[in-house]
């Protein structure tokens, strides 16, 4: 493992990853203005009050930008191309960088703006939230 | 905002001296960044008439300009090591104008080096960084996974047909400069558009000449005061506009991913100059990827959203083309060692000055040149013309 996650050591993130950990998908909401954000931060983006909590993301999205990634950017992850790199837009509205799994490395397969669900897939030894279609 | 009016006042107000590239650039596993940067500050400053005692401002980026002030024995009054990618450069010469119209400095030299090719060191990485935390763990790493994932929804939104080929159009044309350059990594090999389709996948819906080279390389700009301009062995080409932003670093944060930063550094950087579109003759157009020059051509306005395919179409921007883009063969096929802002400007000082030999434009009097740094996170834009002597 090159990544940083879990040397961060901030609470935001150590919140986020945490619930990855056990199989939940959590999104920051601001308490004032309700409006939802990704990636965590220590306040909101909208309306610059601190006051943000944590609620369960629904886990449906739709794929807004997708790359099939045939060569490796780095040793970690030489075993696992192809895949489908992806930004997905979530139904509460942030978007989130992760993958799309069930489908083949093939463009044809996937069109953008298709209706995703989230799962769950081991990436390096380590369970990350992940899309498939719907 | 930025204010216009005074931004106008500036304009013209410094103009470049000097460029060049370091000694040898391509496959150079014999020399450092440092060295780089070294061999491109003296030749830039040679080409000026100018050596390292007239230094007194340094600007560079992905070095701090302490280590490369130390390497190069100088003592800047006026400091600035902003790097927010490939852009950084041109973003420097606004940072430069600025410091030379307040007085800071006179003679201020921009530096890049990097041995993007050859070095043995891993590119240091902020473990703390969002994109470490939340990017990175999924294999979203590089700029080309990111800037493919940018021109997927392009071709979603303006159609994947008309995108490959514009895609296609541009590194073939890119391809032909270089042909024309003889200090151009791809000097000697052509591509025809049956190849570029051959290529093999890097990440769709990117081949591998859809990407850009990495290089040994380094480069310098010598940036003065028109006074100290008028005794530069070669005149001065004056800086009519630049402007410069940022709005995002990760792509999967970027709010739009056809529209980078391009859309207010273009017309700030063109209405400081007070030129149109129809005035530039050479667009040099930072090329870390194909779709980096579509998507960028439509943000600077040289047509409209989703219109780049036609105005790329038919080698219009080849040699002999109506619209001349990128005429050094640019980061795709020159050289690019990894931040290759600084080559834009270099090229478009050659050409505005008429010694660029076997691609050198009929007509160059006023050029732009245009750096996108990051994910498609900052850009820099710049007006150049021969000055008025």
């Amino acid at each position: 493992m090159t990544d940083g996650v879990h040397q961060y050591g901030s609470q935001e993130a150590d919140a986020y990853w945490s619930a990855v950990g056990e199989g939940r998908l959590i999104l920051q909401r601001c308490n004032d203005c309700d409006v939802y954000q990704f990636y965590p931060r220590v306040f909101c983006l909208e309306c610059g009050t601190k006051g943000v909590g944590w609620v369960p993301a629904s886990g449906d999205a739709t794929l807004h930008a997708f790359s099939i990634v045939h060569q490796a950017p780095s040793r970690d992850f030489v075993g696992d191309v192809p895949y489908v790199a992806a930004i997905v837009e979530l139904a509460e509205g942030p978007r989130i960088p992760t993958r799309l799994a069930g489908v083949g490395p093939d463009p044809s397969e996937i069109e953008i703006g298709m209706a995703l669900r989230l799962t769950f897939t081991e990436i390096n030894g380590r369970p990350l939230p992940v899309f498939r279609r719907a | 905002m930025p204010n216009d009016a005074k931004l106008k006042l500036l304009s013209g107000s410094a103009e470049i001296v000097g460029v060049a590239e370091s000694d040898e650039i391509g496959k150079v596993p014999h020399k450092s960044p440092l060295a780089h940067h070294a061999e491109a500050a003296i030749n830039a400053l040679d080409d000026a008439g100018l050596s390292l005692g007239d230094v007194d401002g340094l600007l560079t980026a992905g070095w701090s300009t302490l280590d490369v002030a130390e390497y190069l024995g100088v003592e800047p009054r006026f400091t600035d090591s902003t790097s927010v990618g490939g852009s950084s450069f041109v973003i420097h010469i606004a940072h430069a104008v600025a410091a030379i119209a307040a007085g800071y400095c006179e003679v201020a030299v921009i530096t890049n080096g990097q041995a993007g090719r050859s070095d043995r060191a891993p590119i240091p990485r902020n473990a703390g960084a969002p994109m470490a935390q939340y990017e990175n763990p999924y294999g979203i790493i590089g700029p080309p996974i990111s800037y493919a994932m940018a021109a997927s929804n392009y071709m979603h939104r303006y159609g994947e047909d008309r995108a490959r080929q514009a895609f296609a159009e541009i590194a073939v044309s890119t391809r032909k400069w270089a042909n024309l350059n003889p200090r151009a990594y791809f000097y000697d090999r052509p591509l025809t558009f049956d190849e570029y389709h051959e290529s093999r996948w890097v990440a769709w819906p990117f081949h591998l000449v859809d990407c850009c080279l990495v290089t040994d390389a380094g480069a310098a700009v010598v940036i003065t005061t028109p006074e100290r301009a008028r005794d530069a062995r070669k005149g001065g080409v004056a800086v009519l506009g630049v402007a410069e932003g940022h709005d995002h670093s990760m792509v999967s944060q970027m709010n739009d991913l056809t529209s980078a930063f391009g859309t207010k550094t273009g017309p700030q950087a063109m209405g400081m100059a007070g030129v149109t579109h129809s005035d530039i003759d050479l667009a040099m157009i930072y090329d870390s990827f194909t779709y980096t020059v579509l998507v960028s051509l439509e943000n600077l306005g040289f047509c409209g959203a989703g219109e780049g395919p036609e105005l790329v179409a038919d080698q219009r921007t080849a040699p002999g083309g109506a619209f001349p883009v990128n005429t050094s063969g640019g980061g795709l096929s020159y050289t690019h060692p990894g931040m290759y802002g600084i080559f834009t400007i270099i090229e478009a000082v050659r050409q505005l000055r008429g010694e660029t030999g076997d691609r050198q434009l009929d007509r160059c009097e006023i050029a732009l040149a245009h750096g996108t740094g990051g994910l498609l996170s900052s850009t820099g834009t710049a007006v150049l013309a021969r000055a008025q002597s």
